[in-house]
């Protein structure tokens, strides 16, 4: 079984974001990291290879110089090998431009040898959209299987089944393999490296593609590619009027004197 | 611009319209053209009550698709959406801003070209372009997006406006399409759906008021499902409450799991952690109750009190009664 897992690198979130004046993402504070969401993505890929007890996990991943760290650390939890496309064009690409290299590099990968499935998060903790796994397996025409909370690959069927839980149902989807799928957080708990997969992972070589490696025309990537922009970004003023009591027996009657009041009741 | 809106109508499977799409409604009368705001109802038609809200709102005509199809699945809707959009010219898609809802967005975005932007919190035309307004990073900042090309697609927050009904209701028009969907849609099957049993309580991601417990709490709601009920309000929860099986999954807010943006946020015993702030936010009042003055959730509460939720929620729950009378 081989699998990709594509994989963001993001500005830590409990470090202090910000955009810049063309509204995209300040991704130079130095404290980028591999996006949480998708170390469940990586154990999910190693698990399941595990259990086959054959297979390989190979993680892809999008984005300027420092987004090979989002890699290394896969390659630390246990991944096999790591591609890692850089160019300068891509930069300021939506969700369906990101999308669009990140399926030329899974068709290379596949022509190369065939691929089984491909694992990402539910979303990066930076944009949020949630978006890039559909569109990814639209634009490869592949059945995409999101929100899993657990995935059961059927080698001998050629099948994958999730498990998902929406607001309002729980539901079980079951489509062929290849198949793109994205896994919630509640799906594992993502492993910590070791020393053992910290030392092997220096001698895991990381392959690096440019746009034309994977045929694609800067037109089609990065700002010129995509249909959204950012025309204006501020930072949140603070709230004002704020209040803050210390209950010396009488914090409940001033709550809701507060909220009648403001008549938020 | 002139071309209509088209709104993706939620419901539940019985038919009874979700409260997002009034909402949906509401936000596009003021950026529909001469054709008016379209609905698009998925599954078997809208029934008389539907009907009944969607003309109250000022829906025009309502374009109601029956797939050969499980409408369940993302993929047949978004063959479903993309059949209306052929068949009215519409320029803008107004989709709820749920997982399933920015998982057609992102269909329409692979299908269609669409440029897709997601958990809007309003949009406006400017020289004939949508341009949707959104909170980022975690509620820290705010942009406002263009959409470039047609159509544009914007999924649209819960209460991000209030529904409003029109002077003059008039019943729509309804349109009846039956859908032969595509091969590709047809790949994933839906094995097995089981609806959650409805709750008294409204719905969380929709609701107006929310009250939320977490670590504080202990594992006792009782303080917050009190409060809740006598505000009509929905319950939430932090992940350390889920986690520790103190409530149910679905009561998570957070950035991975319900987002909630209600007029009124009260939280206790709730940290205020990075990835609950995510999920709330943007809500319009936040009221914090916490025995630890240095808990993050001070930094962004309007109104914060440092005291035991035990005795600061009951107080503040009979006074309430008293004063509501």
């Amino acid at each position: 079984m081989r699998i990709l897992v594509a994989v963001k690198h993001v500005p830590d979130i409990q470090s202090e974001r910000s955009l810049g004046p063309d509204g995209r993402m300040v991704r130079d504070g130095g404290d980028g990291t591999l996006n949480e969401l998708d170390e469940n993505a990586v154990e999910a890929a190693l698990t399941l290879v595990e259990e086959a007890e054959d297979g390989e996990v190979v993680v892809l991943t999008v984005g300027p110089d420092d987004a090979v760290d989002a890699v290394r650390r896969a390659l630390q939890m246990g991944a096999d090998e790591a591609v890692h496309v850089v160019d300068d064009a891509i930069a300021g690409s939506d969700a369906v431009s990101t999308a669009r290299v990140l399926a030329a590099a899974v068709r290379r990968l596949s022509e190369e040898q065939p691929v089984d499935l491909v694992l990402t998060g539910m979303a990066a903790l930076d944009g949020l959209t949630s978006l890039v796994p559909t569109v990814l397996a639209d634009l490869l025409e592949l059945p995409a299987l999101t929100l899993a909370t657990e995935v059961m690959v059927d080698e001998t069927a050629g099948t994958v089944t999730v498990r998902r839980e929406l607001d309002h149902a729980v539901e079980l989807l079951r489509a062929p393999l290849p198949a793109v799928v994205s896994v919630t957080d509640s799906a594992n708990e993502p492993r910590y490296p070791g020393f053992k997969g910290i030392m092997a992972a220096r001698k895991k070589a990381v392959t690096t593609w440019t746009l034309a490696d994977l045929g694609l025309e800067p037109d089609q990537v990065g700002a010129a590619g995509a249909r959204t922009a950012v025309v204006a970004a501020a930072e949140r003023p603070a709230r004002e009027d704020r209040v803050l009591v210390t209950d010396g027996g009488d914090a409940g009657v001033r709550l809701a004197a507060y909220l009648v009041e403001n008549k938020l009741v | 611009m002139t071309s209509p809106v088209l709104v993706l109508l939620d419901h539940a499977a019985d038919g009874a319209l979700r409260p997002s799409a009034a909402e949906l409604v509401t936000l596009a009368r003021p950026l529909a053209g001469d054709g008016g705001v379209l609905g698009a109802w998925v599954g078997d038609g809208p029934g008389p009550d539907a009907l009944a809200v969607l003309a109250a709102h000022g829906v025009a005509a309502v374009h109601a698709v029956r797939p050969d199809a499980d409408p369940a699945l993302s993929a047949v809707t978004a063959e479903a959406v993309t059949a209306v959009l052929g068949a009215t010219g519409a320029g803008l898609v107004l989709i709820p801003s749920t997982f399933e809802g920015k998982e057609v967005a992102a269909h329409l975005a692979a299908s269609t070209g669409a440029g897709v932007v997601t958990d809007a919190d309003g949009v406006q035309l400017q020289d004939g372009v949508p341009v949707a307004s959104k909170t980022v990073l975690a509620g820290t900042w705010t942009t406002r997006c263009s959409v470039v090309g047609a159509p544009a697609v914007v999924t649209v927050k819960a209460n991000a406006v209030p529904a409003e009904p029109v002077a003059a209701p008039r019943e729509p028009v309804v349109v009846e399409h039956e859908l032969t969907v595509s091969p590709a849609a047809r790949r994933v099957e839906l094995v097995e759906r089981t609806e959650r049993a409805a709750s008294d309580r409204p719905d969380l991601s929709g609701a107006q008021v929310v009250v939320v417990g977490g670590r504080g709490t202990e594992g006792d709601f009782g303080p917050i499902e009190e409060l809740a009920d006598l505000l009509g309000a929905a319950v939430g929860a932090t992940r350390v409450a889920t986690d520790e099986g103190w409530i149910a999954k679905e009561a998570q807010i957070g950035q991975t799991g319900v987002t909630v943006t209600p007029r009124l946020y009260i939280g206790a015993g709730v940290s205020g952690a990075v990835h609950h702030r995510g999920g709330m936010q943007a809500a319009g009042t936040i009221v914090a109750v916490n025995s630890d003055p240095d808990a993050p959730i001070f930094e962004i509460a309007d109104f914060g009190v440092v005291g035991d939720l035990f005795t600061v929620l009951p107080q503040a729950t009979a006074e309430l009664r008293r004063l509501l009378g």
